[in-house]
Parts: C-alpha cells; sequence; structure tokens
C-alpha cells in the first residue's frame, strides 16, 4: 500500500486488539468502510468504540491486529493519516477561552491551509455562526460547540471523518441538521465513521456496526442486521405490565422483554419455543398480543444480552483456571 | 428506583457534611500518589539537603596566585594562606591580565599576587605588600576569609621561622586588601541581580510547567495529538511566547535595580540582554520538560517547587557557593540560576565580557538542550 487512499477499502482492518491493564478492551476486531458510506458504530458504553476510533487515527496504539486507514499502515504511517482525517472527540475538546473565529483559525494553520484567516472566516459562514465569531467557544451551548467541533473538523477538508458520538447531549433539532450536514458532505465523497447510541441516527446510516464488549457482534446494512438477527417478536399491551414483563423474562423461550410506550416487545432467538413460552399468557384476555417486526433496538438489546452472558461465562471459566 | 432512602437520616447536621468533604478530600489526597510522595520527601530531602550543604562562614574558597618570585618565603606565605583553611588554590596566574580574567569570570573568589622582590625587599625591612584581590560581589563569601588574613598568616610565618619574631609592631610584610566589584560590601548589589534570576526562574517554570497538563486536564490534548504537528513544533510554539513575557519581566526588574537601587551596569547591556534570553528560555524549556512528566496540574507545581528550592538555596544567591560541599556545588551547577548568578554579576558588577562567560553561557545551553530532549522523548504522541 502506498497510501494514496485509492482502494475500495478508506478503513480495512483486521484482528484489531487493544488491551489497558491486561483487560481486552477490544478484542480481534475486524471491519471495512468503504468510499463515501456512513458507517454507523454502534454499542453500550465502555463497548470499545471510542478506543477502536482512537486506533485509526494513531492516538493508541493497537496491541494486536493491523490494517489501513487512508490506505496507510494504522501502526506505521499514523503521521500520513492525521493530515488527511478530521476527528471530533466525544468531549468538546477545541479550547474553551479562544473564540471561535481563534480556534478555526488555529486549526487551519496547524493543518497548513494557505490562507488561513478567509478559510477561517468561510468556515464561519458555511456553518452559520456568523456574528458569533469572536464568541468564547466556552460561552457556547451544546448545539453550537457541536457545530463548531464539526466545523473545524471539516476546515482542513480530511477524507475521513471519525466522529465519537457527535449528538450526545444535543437537541432534536439540532441533532437533525447535524445529519443532513453529514448526508452532505457523504454525498461530496467524504467517508464519515460516527459512533452513536441512537437508534434513528443508526437507521441514518449506510452501514452499521454492532460492537459490544470490545467485539464486532454484527455489521451490514440495517435491514441485513435485523435479518441476520432472526429474531422473532410479539407486542403485549395492557395492564400492569412491569409486572407481566418480570413473569415473562423468567420464562423459558423469551429472551428478551423490552418496554416500548405503553407495550412490550417479547423476543426470542426460537420462533416456536416462543410460540410456546408466550401460549400460556396468551390465554388471559387482559393482554393483547399481536406478533410485530423486530426493531434495531430489539436486536442490539438481544446481541448486547447474548455477549453479556458469553463475557460472564468466559470471566468465570477463566477465574476457575487461575 | 429508591436508593438509599430508607436509611436517610432525620436531620442531617453540619458535623456530618463536613466530615463527608472530609473523607473525600482524604481519599483524593492519599490517591494521589505523587502529591503523598512530595509530602514526604519535600521536608526529608530539603532538610537533609539544605542543612549539610549550607555553611555561612565558608570555607576552602577557590583563588588563584601569581607568583613573580619562587622560593622559600614565598612557598611557605602560600602554605601559610592554605592552612588558614580559607584558602583552595586551584591556580596559578601566569600573568596579571590572567589574574583579572580568573576574577571576573568568577573561577576564582580570590587572587593573591606576590611581587617580585619580595624576599629581598623583607630581609631589607622594606615590609613588602602583598596584593590580595577579593571578589566582593557576594560579601557574605570574602568577608570572613579577609578579616582572618593579616594574623593568622604573621603567625604562622613566625612559627616556621621563615620571618623573624614580631618585633613591636613592625610588621615585615603587610597585605594590602583590594575588595573588588563591591567594595563598600552594599547587599543590595548582591540581592538586585539574585532578585533577577530568582524571580525569573519561578514564572518561567510556571509558565511552562502547566501547558501540557493544562491541555491533558483540559481535555483539548486528544484533539491536538490527532492534529498533524510534531512534538518540537508544539514545544517551540509554547515555550516561544513566554520568552516574550520573561523578557519584559527582566527589563521591570533591571529597571527598578537601575533607578530605585543605582545597581550598576558595568558591562555590555546587549551581552546581558542575550544572555538573560538565554536563562529564560531555559527556564521555559525546563518547565515545559516537567509538563511531559507530570500527571496533572498539581503534580506540575510540586516538581517546579522542588527545582525552585534548590536554586535559591544551592546557586550561590542566598549561600556563598564555594562554601558548600563538593557534592552540593555539583547539583548547584546543574542549576541554570547558579550560571545565570555568575553571568549577572559578572556582567553588571564586574564588567565581564563574553570570553569571561563562555563557560557559564555554554552550561546554559547545554541546560537547555538536556530539557528540551528529555521533553521530547518524554512527549506522549498518544493516549496509551
Amino acid at each position: 500500500m502506498n497510501g494514496n487512499g485509492a482502494g475500495e477499502y478508506v478503513i480495512d482492518v483486521e484482528g484489531l486488539t487493544k488491551r489497558f491493564g491486561g483487560r481486552a478492551v477490544v478484542h480481534d476486531l475486524t471491519m471495512q468502510v468503504r468510499r463515501g458510506e456512513i458507517y454507523g458504530f454502534l454499542g453500550p458504553n465502555g463497548s470499545g468504540k471510542t478506543t477502536t476510533i482512537r486506533m485509526l487515527c494513531g492516538l493508541l496504539t493497537p496491541d494486536g491486529g493491523r490494517g489501513t486507514c487512508l490506505g496507510y499502515d494504522i501502526l506505521t504511517q499514523a503521521d500520513l493519516i492525521k493530515p488527511r482525517v478530521g476527528y471530533m472527540t466525544q468531549r468538546f475538546s477545541l479550547y474553551e477561552d479562544l473564540s471561535i473565529r481563534e480556534n478555526l483559525e488555529f486549526v487551519a494553520r496547524i493543518y497548513g491551509l494557505d490562507k488561513p484567516r478567509e478559510a477561517a472566516a468561510e468556515a464561519i459562514e458555511q456553518l452559520g455562526l456568523k456574528g458569533r465569531e469572536n464568541q468564547l467557544a466556552g460561552q457556547l451551548s451544546g448545539g453550537w460547540k457541536q457545530r463548531l467541533a464539526l466545523g473545524a473538523c471539516i476546515l482542513p477538508g480530511p477524507d475521513l471523518l471519525l466522529l465519537d458520538e457527535p449528538t450526545a447531549g444535543v437537541d432534536p433539532q439540532a441533532r437533525r441538521d447535524f445529519w443532513n450536514e453529514i448526508h452532505g458532505l457523504a454525498a461530496d465523497g467524504l467517508t464519515v465513521l460516527v459512533s452513536t447510541h441512537y437508534m434513528d441516527e443508526a437507521e441514518r446510516c449506510t452501514r452499521i456496526a454492532y460492537i459490544a464488549y470490545g467485539e464486532l457482534l454484527s455489521h451490514g446494512t440495517v435491514e441485513e442486521v435485523i435479518e441476520k438477527a432472526q429474531l422473532a417478536t410479539w407486542t403485549v399491551s395492557g395492564p400492569d405490565l412491569h409486572r407481566l414483563a418480570q413473569k415473562l423474562m423468567e420464562t423459558d423461550g423469551i429472551d428478551m422483554v423490552a418496554p416500548f410506550g405503553s407495550s412490550l416487545h417479547v423476543s426470542g432467538r426460537d420462533e416456536k419455543r416462543l410460540k410456546a413460552a408466550i401460549r400460556p399468557f396468551q390465554a388471559s384476555s387482559e393482554y393483547r398480543w399481536s406478533p410485530s417486526e423486530p426493531t434495531l433496538e430489539d436486536v442490539f438489546i438481544d446481541l448486547m444480552q447474548q455477549s453479556r452472558d458469553n463475557f460472564a461465562e468466559e470471566a468465570v471459566s477463566g477465574g476457575t483456571l487461575s | 428506583m429508591n436508593i438509599g432512602a430508607p436509611h436517610r437520616a432525620a436531620r442531617p447536621g453540619a458535623f456530618t457534611r463536613f466530615s463527608a468533604m472530609f473523607v473525600k478530600e482524604f481519599i483524593q489526597l492519599r490517591r494521589d500518589r505523587v502529591t503523598f510522595a512530595t509530602m514526604i520527601m519535600i521536608p526529608l530531602l530539603q532538610i537533609i539537603l539544605f542543612g549539610f550543604a549550607i555553611n555561612t562562614t565558608p570555607t576552602n574558597l577557590p583563588a588563584a596566585v601569581l607568583m613573580q618570585e619562587h622560593n622559600d618565603i614565598t612557598r611557605s606565605v602560600l602554605a601559610a594562606l592554605r592552612n588558614t583553611s580559607y584558602f583552595r588554590f586551584v591556580i596559578e596566574a601566569e600573568s596579571e591580565a590572567e589574574m583579572d580574567h580568573l576574577i571576573r569570570s568568577g573561577e576564582v573568589l580570590f587572587a593573591v599576587e606576590i611581587p617580585a622582590g619580595f624576599e629581598r625587599a623583607i630581609r631589607r625591612g622594606d615590609k613588602p605588600a602583598i596584593l590580595v584581590v577579593a571578589d566582593a560581589t557576594d560579601p557574605v563569601a570574602s568577608g570572613t576569609a579577609l578579616a582572618a588574613l593579616q594574623g593568622t598568616i604573621e603567625r604562622s610565618l613566625e612559627r616556621d621561622r621563615v620571618i623573624p619574631p614580631n618585633r613591636e609592631d613592625v610588621q615585615p610584610f603587610e597585605f594590602r586588601q583590594h575588595r573588588r566589584y563591591n567594595p563598600a560590601g552594599v547587599t543590595r548589589l548582591n540581592i538586585v541581580p539574585g532578585l533577577l534570576g530568582t524571580i525569573l526562574t519561578m514564572t518561567m517554570l510556571i509558565f511552562t510547567a502547566l501547558s501540557v497538563t493544562r491541555e491533558v486536564e483540559r481535555g483539548t490534548m486528544e484533539s491536538l495529538l490527532a492534529m498533524p504537528i510534531s512534538p518540537l513544533e508544539l514545544m517551540l510554539g509554547k515555550i516561544t511566547p513566554y520568552i516574550f513575557a520573561g523578557a519584559i519581566q527582566a527589563a521591570i526588574i533591571f529597571g527598578c535595580g537601575w533607578f530605585i537601587f543605582s545597581v550598576p551596569l558595568e558591562g555590555d547591556p546587549l551581552l546581558l540582554i542575550g544572555l538573560t534570553l538565554l536563562f529564560i528560555t531555559t527556564n521555559l524549556s525546563i518547565g515545559y520538560s516537567f509538563s511531559t512528566v507530570a500527571g496533572n496540574q498539581l503534580q506540575a507545581i510540586q516538581m517546579t517547587f522542588m527545582f525552585f528550592l534548590p536554586s535559591i538555596l544551592l546557586s550561590g544567591f542566598m549561600f556563598p557557593f564555594a562554601g558548600m560541599p563538593r557534592w552540593a556545588q555539583w547539583i548547584g551547577e546543574a542549576l541554570p540560576m547558579t550560571h545565570y548568578l555568575r553571568i549577572v554579576r559578572g556582567i553588571m558588577l564586574k564588567g565581564a565580557s563574553l570570553p569571561d562567560l563562555y563557560r557559564e553561557a555554554g552550561l546554559l545551553l547545554l541546560l537547555m538542550l538536556i530539557a528540551m530532549t528529555i521533553a521530547i522523548l518524554r512527549f506522549r504522541r498518544t493516549l496509551d
């Protein structure tokens, strides 16, 4: 690879592993992201999303595995990757004691743009920050901070955006604007890897990957991920659902019960066993049961539970061995 | 969820809230290992270090000798001087010019000149004079030695029968003392240049010692590391603005010294400015290297303090450098303040020029490069 990023995959990593204090935070992770894709990165807190993103842009050194980012080796060519990647950190990490304009000019100079002042001024215009450019970044609200952070990421004209939970704590309108922006950028050929907790955001991605306990559990388009999970789901509504949920949870053949507004989603990995399990409950006329399609959230919660069980078992067997 | 509700006390008192704070602070204090270590180390190290190192009546002061005549009498005079234990002759000068250079550069505190025809003059009863030139920039260091001169030497020479026993107030020879650079022994002439070094050391160290840790604590380091900037570029970019800040400080102290305390400036102002900028940069580099080693801002401040104390006490500012034991002098040599003090005293009071000071300037430069190298090597380019 000679690092011009001309291949099909912008990110192509294999067996990526990272340990902190002996614990594998990311374990044997393999993934590919194609040019121009918006790749959603989902998973519970502490699942290794941030660690993976940091390994991709050279902020962390993997303990195992190999791969390329924009055609450059992530182990040896971090210096060549950095100028072409825009990394938006989970926590706001621009200078709160600098103004919007000063922050953007700083970024423009670091990346060696020809006319940093003009570049920053243009970015301010495009971000809709005109009139606020002399406000200190620390005084901005969450939504505006996030716009500024995104602006700073795309200012140097990167080929790849790595966005780590960019919309956490941002209101719905700002979130929607943000995603429109992301789609616009992707349409211009920019590749985007974005981690998120929001299901509606996952559904806006070209493809998604689900990661839990450091392992990539499923990936593909939203439809593919739901399809692969092979989950059968029923919706039930009626009185006192909290107590019903507790009973259902203890029933064999039911793998997951999740409240959904004024109803419950009851899912099982084996359709026949699920049917058998809910039959006794269907006898009661209090509840209305209807078969339904599993949502992405059902699939994710199920994947997480499955892997938590595996993880716990591994931990236990590991413990007895040592 | 109703966690803790069953335990709710009827009326929590002020003491409960105080103890909550107390317990929390205690846990945090205990968890920060470096703070804990410095808490133990600072008093222990400092008391042992400075207790042994500091000596206000210094002996074994470095001296040069210019012998215009070599014979038994002159050798005996020299031996007698040595026996006072105040003088340690480190070099024999060849000429008066060399003697002047040795004093001006601070290599020796005293220069003793025994004139030609000394022996003959004694025999004839001409009462020849031995010239003792003392560097009086630090009055404490040279004072005691000079005070002890006349009487002790004579007694010692009589005992050795080099000279006949003292006959009724007629002294066979005399010491002519030359207190140079600060003949009246005015303390402020010594203090002002010292303060210049002290203030610059403290402020410069703090400026940069916080610079990297601040980025880490504010979370801006993560973005910064993802950007295409090298550790060297980062360091130079962070240090340079403070060189201006230091220059302004230095100008203020110089101004006060000049106008209020009438401290003279004997030497070249440009040389002083140049070497002051070097000193400022050296301290900034050291502060920056602390910043790359320290885990947080508190640790960085503690390290600064650990460095600052010896800079005051072992540099020759508070106590005579030459009076310290050898090991303490080695520590002193590793501090920029020591060299800068010699430079400032040299230029302001003694009119020293670059050839007199190249050693001190070179060592400052070396310390700066060492600090920069450590900073570059220690700078963590990843978040590992």
